[in-house]
């Protein structure tokens, strides 16, 4: 695809997303049931601090973080896999996560994001562990990562089995049904600070990595043998890179569930406004990932308050519709070369 | 008498591609500071002996790069010696032209080192070469397919290699460029670059210096390329529909009808 018109520089456009997530932290922390009242009164007021404290602020800077783990993840399929069409779930680790928590829930009923401390642990866990252990069927199925069609096919099947065996457990128990449903539309709604924590520290881990490695993604733009022309270690790390893959989406979807289309979208829209090498690229998805699922978090609490909607199902809409302009946009444009 | 010192050595070398043997013991050498043209009939084996030549793929054999055992060598030191432009290679449209030129320094550079100010001026030198400098703002996919081999010729002078190695450096250029880069591979060998190409065009790769002529998996003939003996095998390769004959001090390849 190509893209034309203002550029961005990437400095710029990293400044600008970085207040954006800030501010979308602050709005977030301000919009909820309780309305903007708990944010005036939070220091004096002790319940409205616990709203805005516990609450809302947790749950923005998670779903801020899970949304910049999964563009970090998109950024790295798409370059990994020389592929625009990549996203974070393409190993399998989706399917794999939902027969995680569909193991889970028959085993101990319930809710996925019930509030009980060792159910929540025992689900995330579930869902991390089913997730990582997919991604490692498919890298056993596709004989290692040397081959990237053989991967990516290998991927889909893992995902088909994988899938087709949750479907299984569910229809043997519907009562895990609604737990399960709710799982794989994704919700930001229970994120509490240990989440964040945790996600942040993976998304540092996560981030180093990839940036460190990401002149080999450059290298291989140019073509496998081209890059191994230039005396890259292409083997190594590829390895590594889809460990921090896999690591980054199995911590995004065992917090959160399955969140559609920001993996996908995130590097898609940085392409669109800067022309860069993948340094900056997984650099700059990361944040547009975090910023575009903060966006649909408020979104999803705003829409339909005092209800709220699965965040899942708004990054889904959103997601699609933006891809299905970009499949237009970028035909038209290629109708006029 | 003195030996010419060579580029590169190839001894009793097999290749297989998906359990198929391609090449059949190859012995070849190469003598630095000259250019060779490859040629031969489709599926002759010229683009997997160029891969090999550059270590891109597993061999049984030896082939000595100055001497070193090219598959022992350390890659990076191997990157630096030997630079390569491969066929058809799907290039992503994402980087800008300046980086796609700019990897061709990587072999130079410390894994996460910010360029030199000299890797700058080796990066402008390629892209002036290949007048290819006033795209260095675009991102590759505005480029048209003959735009684009510019690039990606650029990017592989940039290596500032000893030894280079393009498999159809000319597919996509029209006729004066193809022209701009024959007077650039005259001026590689000039400083004393060794270049091998696989070339389709016969009247191109009869301006090299020495020719390898190559059927069904095997070195048909290797010689000058003025020389009368090379011509004959030229046209035997190709069952005698083409002759190759003297035009204006240049030897040109003309259909047989």
């Amino acid at each position: 695809m190509t893209h034309q018109g203002a550029r961005w520089s990437p400095l710029g456009a990293s400044i600008t997303l970085v207040v954006l997530c800030l501010l979308g932290i602050a709005l977030g922390s301000a919009v909820g049931s309780t309305g903007f009242e708990s944010w005036l009164n939070a220091w004096h007021d002790e319940v409205a601090w616990q709203i805005v404290w516990d609450i809302r602020l947790p749950r923005s800077l998670g779903a801020c973080v899970a949304g910049a783990l999964l563009g970090l993840a998109g950024a790295l399929a798409q370059g990994l896999f020389r592929n625009p069409l990549a996203d974070p779930y393409l190993l399998g680790s989706a399917s794999g996560a939902s027969l995680g928590v569909a193991v889970a829930l028959a085993l101990f009923g319930g809710n996925p994001f019930a509030t009980e401390f060792l159910v929540r642990l025992g689900l995330t866990g579930a869902a991390f562990v089913g997730a990582v252990l997919a991604v490692l069927l498919t890298l056993v199925l596709a004989r290692g990562v040397q081959h990237t069609l053989r991967l990516l096919l290998a991927g889909v099947i893992v995902g088909v089995v994988l899938g087709a065996l949750a479907s299984l457990i569910t229809l043997m128990r519907p009562d895990v049904l609604q737990g399960m449903q709710g799982f794989l539309l994704g919700s930001t709604s229970f994120i509490g600070w240990t989440s964040c924590i945790l996600m942040l520290s993976v998304l540092l881990v996560c981030v180093t990595f990839a940036f460190a490695l990401s002149r080999v993604l450059d290298a291989l733009t140019l073509g496998e043998s081209t890059a191994l022309s230039l005396g890259l270690p292409l083997a190594p790390v590829r390895v590594a890179l889809v460990c921090v893959l896999a690591l980054a989406t199995g911590t995004a979807v065992a917090q959160t569930g399955l969140i559609a289309f920001v993996g996908l979208a995130a590097p898609h829209l940085v392409r669109s406004v800067v022309t860069t090498k993948h340094n900056w690229v997984v650099v700059l998805s990361t944040l547009m990932g975090g910023a575009l699922l903060l966006a649909a978090d408020l979104l999803a609490r705003l829409a339909i308050a005092p209800q709220e909607m699965p965040v899942g199902v708004l990054t889904a809409v959103l997601g699609g519709g933006y891809l299905l302009w970009l499949m237009y946009r970028s035909q038209t444009m290629r109708g006029t070369r | 008498m003195n030996m010419p010192l060579m580029a590169l050595r190839v001894r009793d070398v097999h290749v297989s591609l998906a359990g198929q043997e391609v090449l059949h013991g190859i012995d070849l050498s190469f003598v630095a500071g000259r250019w060779t043209s490859i040629v031969g009939p489709n599926g002759a084996g010229k683009s997997t002996l160029l891969k090999a030549l550059a270590g891109l793929l597993p061999v049984s054999g030896r082939i000595f790069l100055f001497d070193q055992e090219l598959m022992a060598m350390d890659r990076k030191l191997r990157a630096q010696q030997l630079s390569w432009l491969g066929q058809n290679e799907t290039a992503s449209d994402d980087l800008r032209v300046w980086d796609v030129v700019m990897l061709g320094r990587m072999p130079h550079q410390e894994w996460l080192a910010t360029p030199s100010s000299q890797d700058h001026a080796i990066v402008e030198t390629a892209l002036r070469a290949t007048q290819a400098w006033d795209w260095r703002e675009r991102s590759l996919g505005q480029l048209s397919g003959g735009e684009r081999q510019r690039v990606l010729l650029a990017r592989a002078l940039a290596v500032q290699a000893q030894v280079m190695l393009m498999d159809e450096p000319l597919a996509n250029l029209d006729p004066p460029h193809q022209v701009d880069w024959l007077e650039q591979v005259r001026c590689l060998t000039a400083q004393n670059t060794t270049v091998i190409s696989v070339l389709h065009e016969l009247g191109m790769a009869l301006h090299a210096d020495d020719m390898v002529v190559m059927q069904a998996g095997r070195i048909a003939h290797q010689g000058a390329c003025a020389d009368a003996a090379t011509h004959r095998a030229v046209e035997a390769v190709f069952n005698k529909r083409i002759a190759i004959h003297a035009l204006d001090g240049q030897w040109v390849a003309v259909p047989k009808l």
